[in-house]
Parts: structure tokens; sequence; C-alpha cells
């Protein structure tokens, strides 16, 4: 299938849907530039579900716009949208083969000779030789493959992909996450892909963009916004994070000292513009190593704590350290040499460099993002 | 799995049969092989109480063909005239319940269903009140000058309301159940799929509801030709159905072999109809 060349971007503009006494998605505005892999990721209820269904139609805005280049597609009806969705649990023609489902949004554009169109469409899918089937013939796979398929073969300026892989067990989710990324590059449109799961997010996105209660709360690639995340919930949610509330000391070098119930502790000067007084700082628990008292040569940041409990799960060991002021600390060992830390009531010292601290935008809840039951614990 | 256990299996299931096979052994086999052997009886004498002889006279069979043809054919087309009413009615009654009412779904359903609390032969009589010539109906539709007879009741008008007045719910209920059971994010799908709301329904609803079209229609046009109250209550003479006739040989002329006869040509002919029937809707997964 050749490349989509006249993609373009997408614009959601002040979106907002409001229901009586709820606000799922509060004043929008973002772009998604042509032929990026964009996922929109939240826990469920964050209103991500509500901005796919309005960009393809199910679901009136509110307020607000949708451009796709300058054209506002907010009046047109989901069937004269350039859009094309594929659903949640992948809501396949049970009555129709799989030739006939892949052809349906040809055939109901008044195209005629639809053979070759819709089997290069099941070859690029590897399903050529599924075509007369049924799909409750089909495994979860390749059901989702078809989904794909139909909604691709359309040409669509935008691909929505609410919640995909959702059905799927854990080890085909993680192929289907490469073949659906591979199939994007492919075809080059552009992908938005709803997801509540941040590693599905992470594998697949060029753009992540964290929602919670109906706003944005941070947009970057995988990367920049693990390794920096702006705000506690995005911390949180995104992986795991130990966050330490503090004031700022002074300036050392390209350092910054932050005193954290009387320990000092470092972050990079170019992560914040905070020079003085309360400050939100966090470190991810791999970054941390966890070592006996008196090693030498550790990271600057250091923090002696006792182990609490300790979890040996392969690939890594995770300790929960408590701190000397009463904080629970998480810190993941990489199993390269297995070591003898793991008692319970062990003093060990946690140590991380500077540079793997990241800061938050002050004034926040620490806790947001994390799940209730693990709040209550 | 062991043979032992296997076998253990096999048996429990067998086991589990004999209720249900018993059931169909002494109320539909062995009922259906009397029936037979009396089809094919001849009698002794003039009257019936002179009894009847164990014979092969398929003449009985040639006679309910070649005597009582006419009266197939009426109640074949008055049920075929009343189940295709039928599904007119009901599919928008059924479409309505599955997709649109939402609230009152079940109480839709109850009062579907509500009509069966009273008795077939009063509701039946009933009608005679609503189609009788001084009726609200009848002078309604005279004023207007619709009716070539000046009535309803005794006129194969009569029955055909009748019956499908009395075999609607049997239209509406698997309907609606084959309806329901449509996933509503097909209809998204649809959409998204370029399908205005025509093409909606008419490549992914209806071809979803066919098992439910087909089984009322089955429910509807197998009771419907064999019945006789409809026919006998509010119609004519010349209304008569198969099912009267039958009536009439079994328990006013006590004809045994002849009402037998009858009544095996005719669940000869609903079966052909209906294979006939079934091959043409190609709905080979209900077979």
């Amino acid at each position: 299938m050749a490349k989509n060349e006249n993609v373009q971007d997408l614009h959601l503009k002040n979106l907002t849907k409001r229901y009586d006494d709820f606000t799922a998605v509060h004043d929008l505005t973002l772009t998604i530039p042509a032929g990026s892999f964009f996922a929109l990721l939240g826990p469920s209820g964050c209103g991500k579900t509500t901005t796919l269904r309005m960009i393809a139609g199910l679901e009136e805005p509110t307020s607000g716009e949708i451009l796709i280049g300058t054209e506002n597609i907010v009046p047109l009806p989901p069937y004269k949208r350039p859009v094309n969705t594929v659903f949640q649990s992948y809501a396949l023609f049970p009555h129709l083969t799989i030739y006939e489902n892949v052809a349906f949004g040809l055939r109901r554009r008044g195209i005629k000779d639809v053979d070759k169109t819709v089997k290069d469409m099941l070859s690029l899918v590897e399903l050529s030789a599924m075509a007369e089937r049924r799909p409750m013939q089909l495994s979860g796979g390749q059901q989702q493959r078809v989904a794909v398929a139909r909604a691709l073969i359309n040409r669509p300026d935008v691909l929505l992909l609410d919640e995909p892989l959702g059905a799927l067990d854990l080890k085909l989710r993680r192929q289907m996450q490469l073949e659906l990324k591979w199939i994007q590059k492919d075809v080059g449109t552009t992908f938005v892909h709803v997801t509540h799961d941040q590693e599905e997010a992470m594998t697949m996105a060029d753009t992540v963009a964290v929602m919670n209660e109906g706003r944005i709360e941070q947009m970057g690639s995988p990367v920049e916004i693990y390794e920096n995340p702006k705000t506690a919930f995005v911390a949180n949610f995104l992986g795991q994070s130990n966050l330490f509330t503090g004031t700022v000391k002074g300036v050392d070098g390209d350092l910054v000292a932050v005193d954290v119930n009387g320990l000092t502790l470092y972050v990079p000067k170019s992560k914040t513009n905070i020079t003085s007084g309360k400050i939100v700082i966090g470190v991810r628990p791999e970054k941390i190593k966890v070592v006996d008292v008196d090693t030498p040569n550790l990271p600057k940041n250091q923090i002696v704590g006792t182990i609490s409990d300790n979890a040996f799960v392969g690939v890594s060991t995770q300790y929960v350290v408590d701190s000397p002021w009463g904080q629970e600390l998480s810190a993941f060992e990489q199993n390269v040499d297995p070591n003898d830390l793991g008692y319970k009531g062990n003093k060990v010292v946690l140590a991380w460099e500077p540079r793997n601290s990241f800061v938050l935008d002050p004034d926040e809840d620490l806790t947001a993002g994390i799940e209730p039951e693990l709040v209550l614990n | 799995m062991t043979t032992l256990t296997k076998k253990r299996k096999i048996k429990t299931a067998y086991l589990l049969l004999i209720p249900g096979a018993a059931w169909l052994l002494f109320f539909f086999f062995f009922p259906l092989s009397s029936l037979l052997a009396t089809s094919l009886k001849r009698p002794l004498g003039a009257a019936p109480e002179d009894g009847f002889a164990y014979a092969l006279q398929f003449s009985n069979y040639s006679n309910a063909i070649a005597e009582y043809w006419p009266y197939f054919v009426r109640a074949f087309t008055y049920a075929g005239i009343a189940t295709l009413v039928c599904i007119l009615l009901a599919y928008p009654i059924a479409y309505y319940m599955a997709f649109k009412a939402t609230k009152y779904k079940y109480l839709m359903l109850v009062l579907i269903v509500a009509p069966f609390f009273a008795s077939f032969l009063l509701r039946t009589n009933a009608w005679k009140t609503i189609l009788s010539a001084d009726g609200f109906v009848v002078g309604l539709l005279n004023a207007l000058g619709a009716l070539p007879e000046e009535r309803i009741l005794s006129t194969s008008i009569a029955v055909v309301l009748g019956l499908i007045y009395n075999f609607l719910p049997f239209m509406i209920l698997p309907l609606f159940i084959s309806l329901d059971k449509i996933d509503k994010r097909l209809l998204e799908a649809a959409g998204d799929l370029y399908a205005t709301g025509s093409q909606r329904f008419w490549k992914v609803v209806w071809p979803l509801s066919i098992p439910g079209v087909v089984s009322g229609v089955i429910l509807t046009f197998i009771p419907a030709s064999g019945d006789y109250i409809n026919a006998q209550l509010l119609g004519g003479v010349s209304d008569k159905m198969i099912g009267n006739v039958i009536q009439s040989q079994f328990i006013i002329l006590r004809n045994y072999p002849q009402a037998s006869a009858l009544s095996f040509s005719f669940m000869a002919v609903i079966l052909v109809l209906i294979y006939l029937y079934l091959r043409r809707v190609g709905t080979k997964d209900l077979l």
C-alpha cells in the first residue's frame, strides 16, 4: 500500500464536552502533526475516549473546533469525515466475511471495483488466507487486524484507535503493538491511539499526551515525559516515582541544592527555574542504587534507610525502604549481580545521580495519579 | 481422559436424555403413529358406530387432496397474508423496543405478552364485538365507503384480521430477541464506514435480524394455517380453512380415517413449505 501523501495536521481548538453536571473534556487545545503516531493516555474516565468519539463524530462537542488542515469537521456527520475508527472490541460485522468487512467502507462510497484494493489491504495485515472466513472464526489478534484493515482501506487522514488492544492477552498485545507501529510507518496515516496502558502508549507513540480529569497534563515524546514529568499525576501514572517536598538551599555550580527533612539532595539547574522557597523533586525507582552503608564512590544524592520489604521479580528486585522521616521509598535493582541486601530491617544507602532527578511544578498534590488502593496501603 | 471416565460421561449423557425421550415417545411418537395407522383404516359400515378396520386405504389421502384442496389453499393464503402483515407490524415495534425504548423496553414486553392472560377463545370472540355491523370500525369504514360488502364480520377479512391479532406476539418476540442481540456499536462502526441511515439498516440490522424473521415466520405461519377458531368465529361459510375441515371430520362426522389423512397431508405440505422457505432464505446455520 502506497504512503498516504496528503495527510494534514489535526487540530483541536478549545474542545469541550459537558454533560449535565460533569465536564468530560475541558477546553482541550492541541495539534497532532500529520503522519504521527499520537497516544492519548489516561485512566478511565479521564475524557480520552470522549475526545476520540468527538473526532470520529460519534459525540458532539459542547464547544470548540476540530480541524483537519484548515477545515472544521465538527458540522460533518461521521460518514462525511476523513476519519475512520478501530473500535474497542472491534465491532466487526458478524454476518459478513472478512473480505466483505474490509470492503464495507469502499462499497458504501459506491466504489465498484474493490477487489484489488481489498486484497492488497488483506495482504498488508497478513490475512489473505482468511478472506472468506467470518469474524467469529478468527482469533482475537486476527480480528484486531481485520478491524485495522477495515478502517485503513478508506485512506483516512486520521485513524482513531479506541483501546484497540484491550481485549488481547499480554503476549499478543506486545506483538500487535509492534505490528501497528509498523503498519503506521508503512501507510503514513496519522494515528490517534487511546489507551490507559502507559507501556503501550510509550512503546507505540511518537507523542504521548497524558490526560487527567478532562485536561492534558503533559505532552511530549515518551522519553521526555517519562524522564521529566512535570506534574505529580504524570510522575505517578507513568511508571512510579519517589517525590520529595523540600526547600531550595542555594545554587551549587550546575546544581540546585534542596533541603529535604535535613538532608541535601541535588537537581540540575537546567531542570527548573525555582531558585528559592518550596520545591518538589522526584526520582524514578530504577535510577536509584541500593547499596551497603559505607560503600565508597557513591552518587551525590544519598538517603540512608531501612529495608521494609523486598520482592524479587526476575529482571530486578524491588525494594521498599523507609526513609529517616518515615516516607516509604521505592527502588528497583537490576538483577545483574544478585546481592544479599534483601533482609528486612537492613540499613542501606539509596543513591542516585543528581541528573536523574526531576522537578515538578509547585503546589502539587503528590498522590495524584496513584491508584487508590496504593494510597490506602 | 481414561476410557473409563469417558464411557461414564457418555452414559450420563444418555441418562439425561431419558426424560425428554420418554416424553417424546409417549406424547409425540405414539399419538402420531396411531394417527398414521388410523389414516389408513377403512370404515366397516356407513355409520361411525360400525367402527373401522386396519387396512392400507390410501384413497383416504387421494380423497383428502382431491376433495379438500381448496381448503388447503385457503388456509395457506390466509396464513400467508397474516404472516406478511405480522412482519410489517411487528418489525417496527420490535425495532423500537430493541433500539429506542431503553426505559420502557420491559414494560412493552409485558404489554405484548399480556393478552395471553385471557383465553384465546374469549379474545377472538371479543373481535366479534369490535367488528360487528353496528360497531365503530364498520361504521367508520362504511362512512368512507371502504367496504364493498358493507360488513367485515363473516368475511375473509375478519378471519385474516383475527389471525394477525392472535399471532402478532409470536412474530414480535423472536424479532425483538434477535434485534436486541445486535451490538449497537456495529451501527456506529457502519456509520464510521460511510453507511447512511438506510444503509445501516439494510446492510447491518436487517441481515442480522434474519434469524428472528425466520423463527417469527415459522411460529406465526404454522399455527395460523392450522387454526380453525378464527374462521369459525369470525368467518363466513365460504371462509372455512383446512383446520375447520379436520375439526368437523373428527368431532362432528367422526370420520376418523379421513380426518387423520387430512392431518397428515396438512403436516406434509407444511413441512415442504417450511423447507422451501428456509432454502430460499438461505440460512444454512439455522437448519
